[in-house]
């Protein structure tokens, strides 16, 4: 554990595969230093499948000095089990417990990350469920997203959450996550792959951002934009 | 005649005999259709089951106490869905059998709760090919067998026929839940092995109070 006081939320990783549970605990700790992950993976014996009792302990532990916990599960008995557990659990830990709907491992760097900035449970829970949307243009949540114009612009439009809006942790975020893209991104306006100029616009939290984009995988790098933008960037 | 806890145990017995003579045959079926592990994960889990009854000091006292130590040794040993699953039904069924002895509409109690545990933790039902189309017709036929004035012995045995004619009805099916959905229309042509496994744990329950 870190000298930090660590985070009010822990998360519980459930795979099938003992080898699956503790990977993802390595990714997620990697940007969650200060977050209590544990891995509840494979049977007792280490074979593929679920264990109750390892899945008890983990959520246990989770919970231990007041904390609150997410779960993410892989599938089918992961999910039974995670269930079950939280049935046959202390009302007292079972309301401090969520098992998130996501998928396991992006849900579980987004859970760690918004943990990491100390979020509260639901903040949490949320951030690993809403990683879902970061696939595919389709579910990304319609409000925030117009259909592309026929002058190959793809258009978005998203508000900014976290409290500091686009300072310079955030801005670097954008141009970082952009350039994986073959997409030229603006955002109201601003070249959106320098740092310098989306932290002039001086964007704070509630301003809405336009953002236009154009290039091969332009649909992608603005639902990964927008869907960064909705996620607070961990910082809410 | 009603059904005590020494049924309680025979019934469990015969279960894991059960599982243990077809494991290979539920291997096959979930090979088929799923991960392969089903007769492996039951089996281990009944052997754990009966292990845990031969070491008690005491014979168990009640239905409800045999039915709850299946419950938590299934839910902690079998590594699948069916663990998770076949431990809240023995669960609920523990719950709805606290009662010294079991008449007909007891056996209709503990199949209706069993079945409900199920569905409450697998949230399947009926026609999505998984045990909910063995479960069900078997609490439906224990229940039309109780309002005929039927035995407890024999609203068993309409149960476990009612499954094993449910089990064999889901080879059609596309599986709609659980690891075989991930085949999709592929799934059809296949029987469920957790409806198969359900069958021969009525039948065991069956054999029991015969
Ligand atoms: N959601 C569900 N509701 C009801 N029954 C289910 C459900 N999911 C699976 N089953 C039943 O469980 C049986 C498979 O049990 P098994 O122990 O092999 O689990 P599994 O699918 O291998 O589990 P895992 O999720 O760990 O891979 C299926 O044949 C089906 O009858
Ligand atoms: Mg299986």
């Amino acid at each position: 554990m870190s000298e930090r006081e660590p985070a009010p939320v822990a998360l519980v990783l459930v795979s099938h595969s003992r080898a699956i549970a503790e990977g993802a605990v390595d990714l997620a700790g990697q940007m969650a230093p200060g977050v209590l992950l544990l891995a509840a993976g494979g049977t007792d014996d280490g074979g593929l499948g679920t264990s109750y009792d390892a899945v008890e302990a983990a959520v246990t532990r989770a919970v231990a000095d007041g904390r609150s916990a997410v779960v993410l599960a892989d599938l089918g008995s992961a999910v039974l089990t995670a269930e079950s557990v939280l049935d046959l659990a202390d009302p007292d830990v079972a309301e401090r417990v969520r098992i998130a709907d996501a998928p396991f491992v992006e849900g579980a760097v987004a859970a760690a990350v918004t943990a990491h900035g100390g979020a509260d449970l639901d903040r949490v829970l949320a951030a690993a469920e809403h990683a879902g949307t970061m696939f595919g243009g389709d579910q990304v949540r319609p409000a925030a997203v117009e259909a592309a114009a026929d002058d190959g612009v793809v258009r978005g439009a998203v508000t900014l959450r976290n409290p500091l809006g686009l300072h310079a942790r955030p801005a670097a975020i954008v141009a970082r996550m952009l350039a994986a893209y073959d997409a030229k991104v603006r955002i109201n306006g601003a070249n959106a792959a320098s740092v310098l100029e989306l932290m002039k616009l001086g964007a704070t939290q509630g301003d809405e951002l336009t953002i236009e984009v154009e290039g091969p995988q332009a649909t992608e790098a603005r639902d990964a934009l927008v869907a960064a933008v909705q996620e607070g960037f961990g910082e809410v | 005649m009603t059904l005590d806890v020494a049924w309680a145990v025979d019934w469990v017995r015969r279960s894991a005999d059960a599982v243990a003579e077809h494991r290979e045959e539920l291997i096959e079926l979930d090979r088929q259709i799923g991960d392969g592990d089903h007769g492996e994960n039951l089996n281990r889990g009944f052997t754990a089951v009966v292990a845990k009854l031969d070491a008690l000091e005491e014979p168990p006292g009640e239905i409800g106490d045999v039915l709850k130590l299946v419950a938590t040794t299934l839910m902690s040993t079998v590594g699948g869905a069916a663990g998770p699953l076949y431990g809240t039904a023995f669960l609920r069924a523990a719950k709805a059998t606290a009662v010294p002895e079991l008449d007909t509409k007891g056996v209709v109690a503990l199949l209706e709760a069993a079945l409900e545990g199920i569905v409450v933790r697998g949230k399947a039902r009926t026609g999505e090919k998984t045990m909910v189309d063995a479960w069900t017709p078997a609490s439906e036929a224990a229940a039309a067998a109780s309002d005929a004035g039927a035995s407890a012995a024999e609203a068993l045995e309409a149960a476990a026929q009612a499954a094993a004619d449910g089990a064999q009805a889901t080879i059609p099916l596309v599986a709609t839940k659980g690891r075989a959905s991930y085949l999709g229309e592929r799934s059809a042509g296949h029987l469920d092995p957790g409806a198969r496994s359900t069958e021969l744990i009525l039948q065991a329950a069956a054999q029991a109070a015969a």
